[in-house]
């Protein structure tokens, strides 16, 4: 299996000399083709930071992040742009869709950014919807749909450009837990049967305990990792507990 | 003071979003002053008495137009200070949940009205006062007024104007905010934010209907003022601006329910680069920019026409100047005694009255100067001359004076005069007559009659017309062609005795070469004709009179233009930033899904671009039927718009509103890759 995302001891300051924070420590680890790998840490422990490094919504103070081979943090511009279009795709927490746009056209709107030909979108927008069990809900507007209509509707987004790793940040946080359950159970789909990458970065258990690997953060660095193998997910969201507990409980209360 | 302090903060805070409004407003008091201070500037010392008359006709006409700028920017401010006030209440809900009451609010926006009216007033003033400088130079040219001594000058009477009807804007504007404040809730004022707006599709049957019938509307209005279905007069010309005010208001309506359809079904157009968010963006409001689209629309079309209008009657004006005035000096004298006229001064002719007065013709005039009389018949009436289309005629016209006498001239005599003039002259059989008439409307009814071949009787004896029209030619130099007819018949017409003499017409050339030498002349001739009613005609004095009324039409032109082509072009800025910034959110997730900086730029000037041309390419389809119908109603001062009017009008409006248009751009732009 190949290496798709290869980030390699950054680390990230805030703040001025005499008053700096280290948003990140020394992080590195490596994603395969086909993982779903979750992160997990409280609030300030920088996995947001590390998801906006990664994303290039930010910029690393030192070290290297290399997806699919190529080293975006020297990418400047609209390279960076056009990195960000072909090979990422984006969910996140607050759905990020455009109200002013159906389904349909929210969906097609990321194929059109990175210019695809008009007449091979429509067929694609189709496709993915109807993976995604969003096919009856194509002509509404965002605010006639649910939370989870709309998180699957952005996740079809995300992965409708086939981008070499799809990057989730909080992705349940503003769903119910019927919702999620539904949403989750389509990225285990994407990630199994559509062989998509994607690295989640969420504070839930329950959501952590369908990724097959999740790494553990907190003040800044990586605390400890763990792998689900052949547990069920019920035994691996268990193994999830007790890491939480052992960082100190103070993850939020976890299921 | 802490209430001030946070008035100076906000007032800071949007002058940054909002600089394209602050600017309109100091336009707005500059271009105020600018025409309100035109009676005191240096020009009025350096022109001749009769151009003082026109120019303070001139101020008289601006006085009045200020009223109606006043208003016209008036609802400018009261507009665009709702709309900021709208756009504000979350920021008036936070203060109310901190405790603040609504007499506090009221106050904070109470400075800021003030400190903004100050501010754009001083600043206006300043600007204007320099403007007028410009302005009076501008003055002088079109007066051709002699500037040699130049002096700065400011008048007190149009700055305090300005400030007085300014004042009562921004009072007004007052009155507007603490109605605003006290209605008010504090739970809308927090949700204001975060207001669900639903994007309704129209009906687009009911859409499609009402763009057939707008169109439909449009297409009445444009062949009624074209003449095609009727004559228009005053009522009817009402009734069509309101037929076309709706029309266009429909047509928008309607296109905002299509456009986005039609553009959807081309596939290939609306999946490519960022379109399809674009026209999402522009249908998403649309809807709620219908009105203001309309006003707008009407606004530029009033000034297309108003420009080009008031610039073509002063290239007319002057460019046929020449051909109106080719003499020195015309004269006509009645000749037939009246209580003004003596018996005995009625019979001489004008060169025997004159010399009679002290005034020597030959040694003031250059030789060749010509004399000529005309003939009248107690029996021959306008009426009489009208033949078998009488009754109609004169059904449709009921306001002209039927029983007038028509005037009758010896063809050689004629001939004599036209030489002098330099204009065609004609010949005729001994049984033809030919009548001369320049007067549109009046030379429709002339010609009516010629076509049926209507015989004149003079003497027992019958002439027929040797045109089937009327033709050109004039007897006495005017201004514009109005000769309502003349008849010109063989010399041996006037022979029986039974036509009596009617005027007598003298025209030459002043033996003086100055401008100051002539114009002594014109002052004997002046003195000279003071007892008898004998109308003079100088070329000097058509000259001063047609600039004039042709500066009138440009200055007032001017001033309404700028204000009205300002105020739609602030009020489409404003909407364009405010929604700028309402959608910054929306172009940060474009720029998440990885659309580059380029991209964004050309999505937002297309949306910009059409905003802006949606309006003025409608008003333009409008001014092109408009301007026909307003030249013919200008025929009489030989108006009609050319090419020159045209092309100033179009860079007129290309400059103002195209700067406008990138001024918007360029601020949207900022807000909206603001991090």
């Amino acid at each position: 299996m190949s290496i798709i995302l290869s980030v390699d001891s950054i680390e990230k300051y805030y703040g001025s000399r005499g008053n700096v924070t280290k948003a990140i420590d020394n992080i590195s680890f490596q994603v395969q083709a086909g993982e779903f790998v979750g992160i997990m840490g409280a609030s300030g422990s920088g996995k947001t930071t590390l998801l906006n490094c990664i994303s290039t919504i930010d910029r690393v103070t030192s070290g290297t992040i290399t997806v699919g081979g190529k080293d975006i943090t020297k990418l400047r511009g609209n390279a960076l742009n056009k990195f960000r279009r072909d090979e990422l795709g984006f969910v996140f927490q607050d759905f990020h869709l455009l109200d002013t746009l159906t389904v349909y056209e929210n969906i097609a709107l990321a194929l059109s950014i990175s210019h695809t030909a008009p007449g091979k979108i429509d067929k694609r927008v189709r496709e993915t919807a109807a993976r995604l069990g969003i096919s009856g809900i194509l002509n509404k507007y965002p605010y006639q749909i649910s939370g989870g209509e709309k998180q699957r509707t952005a996740s079809a987004r995300a992965m409708i450009g086939d981008p070499k790793l799809i990057l989730a940040d909080e992705p349940t946080g503003a769903l119910d837990s019927k919702a999620s359950r539904m949403l989750l159970q389509c990225f285990d789909e994407m990630n199994r049967r559509l062989g998509a990458t994607i690295l989640m970065v969420t504070h839930d258990a329950f959501t952590a305990s369908y990724a097959s690997r999740i790494l553990f953060i907190k003040d800044g660095g990586i605390f400890s990792e763990i792998r689900r193998g052949d547990l069920d997910r019920k035994s691996f969201f268990n193994q999830v507990i007790d890491v939480v507990t052992l960082l100190g409980g103070d993850l939020n209360d976890a299921v | 003071m802490m209430l001030f302090k946070l008035s100076l903060r906000n007032l800071k805070k949007s002058f940054r979003d909002y600089t394209i409004y602050f600017l309109t407003l100091v336009l707005g008091v500059a271009i105020f002053y600018v025409f309100n201070a035109l009676d005191s500037q240096g020009v009025m010392q350096a022109v001749s008495a009769s151009t003082r008359e026109i120019i303070q006709l001139m101020l008289t006409m601006l006085a009045g137009v200020s009223v109606f700028v006043s208003v016209i920017l008036g609802f400018l401010i009261v507009y665009a200070n709702n709309f900021l006030i709208r756009k504000r209440k979350k920021e008036f809900g936070v203060y109310m949940t901190l405790g603040m009451g609504r007499g506090s609010i009221s106050r904070i926006l109470l400075g800021e009205t003030v400190l903004i009216g100050l501010i754009s007033l001083a600043v206006g003033l300043v600007i204007g006062v320099f403007a007028s400088q410009l302005m009076s130079v501008l003055v002088a040219r079109m007066f051709e007024a002699d500037m040699t001594v130049y002096t700065f000058v400011f008048s007190p009477r149009a700055a305090g104007k300005t400030v007085i009807y300014f004042g009562i804007m921004y009072l007004l504007v007052i009155f507007f905010n603490a109605a605003a404040i006290s209605r008010y809730k504090l739970l809308d004022l927090l949700t204001a934010g975060r207001k669900n707006e639903q994007v309704r599709m129209k009906n687009p049957v009911v859409s499609g209907i009402l763009f057939v019938i707008s169109l439909g509307l449009l297409g009445y209005c444009y062949l009624s003022v074209l003449g095609r279905l009727g004559t228009v007069d005053r009522n009817r010309t009402l009734a069509l601006i309101a037929l076309g005010s709706i029309a266009t208001f429909l047509f928008f309506w309607s296109l905002s329910g299509l456009m986005l359809r039609v553009i959807r079904a081309r596939r290939g157009f609306y999946l490519k680069d960022l379109n399809l968010f674009v026209f999402r963006q522009m249908n998403s409001r649309i809807n709620t920019t219908v009105c203001s689209m309309t006003v707008i629309c009407l606004m530029l079309f009033m000034t297309i026409g108003v420009l080009s209008c008031g610039v073509s009657v002063n290239q007319s004006l002057t460019a046929e100047f020449e051909e109106m005035a080719p003499r020195d000096v015309c004269m006509r004298k009645s000749m037939e005694a009246d209580d003004k006229l003596s018996y005995e001064a009625a019979g001489k002719g004008i060169a025997e009255y004159l010399s009679g007065e002290g005034f020597d013709l030959d040694e003031e005039l250059k030789e060749g100067y010509v004399e000529i009389t005309s003939y009248t018949s107690q029996g021959l009436t306008w009426e009489d001359t009208l033949g078998e289309s009488r009754e109609q005629v004169m059904e449709r016209f009921p306001m002209l004076d039927w029983s007038s006498r028509e005037e009758l001239v010896p063809l050689s005599e004629y001939n004599r005069m036209a030489e002098l003039y330099g204009i065609p002259t004609y010949e005729l059989s001994e049984d033809e007559y030919l009548l001369l008439c320049t007067f549109d409307s009046m030379k429709a009814i002339r010609d009516m009659a010629l076509r049926a071949g209507a015989p004149l009787t003079i003497g027992g004896k019958q002439y027929v017309p040797r045109y089937e029209e009327s033709r050109d030619g004039y007897l006495s130099m005017s201004s514009s062609r109005t000769v309502m007819g003349i008849y010109i018949l063989p010399d041996s017409a006037f022979e029986s005795g039974e036509l009596k003499p009617y005027c007598n017409y003298l025209a030459g050339d002043y033996r003086a070469d100055s401008k100051d030498e002539r114009m002594i002349t014109e002052e004997r001739i002046a003195a000279a004709t003071k007892r008898t009613p004998v109308y003079v005609i100088s070329k000097i004095s058509l000259r001063e009179s047609s600039v004039g009324i042709g500066a009138i039409m440009t200055f007032i032109a001017l001033y309404l233009g700028v204000i009205f082509l300002i105020s739609s072009a602030a009020v489409l800025a404003l909407k364009e930033l405010s929604e700028a910034s309402d959608n910054r959110e929306r172009y940060r997730i474009l720029r998440e899904l990885g659309a580059d900086q380029g991209m964004i730029r050309r999505a937002l000037f297309k949306q910009i671009g059409i905003f802006f041309l949606m309006p003025l390419s409608l008003a333009f389809v409008h001014s092109i039927f408009g301007v026909q119908f307003v030249n013919r109603m200008l025929i009489a001062l030989n108006g009609g718009s050319q090419l020159g009017a045209i092309l100033f009008t179009a860079v007129f409006i290309l400059l103002i509103y195209g700067g406008y248009f990138l001024a918007t751009y360029a601020g949207s732009r900022r807000i909206v890759e603001e991090e």
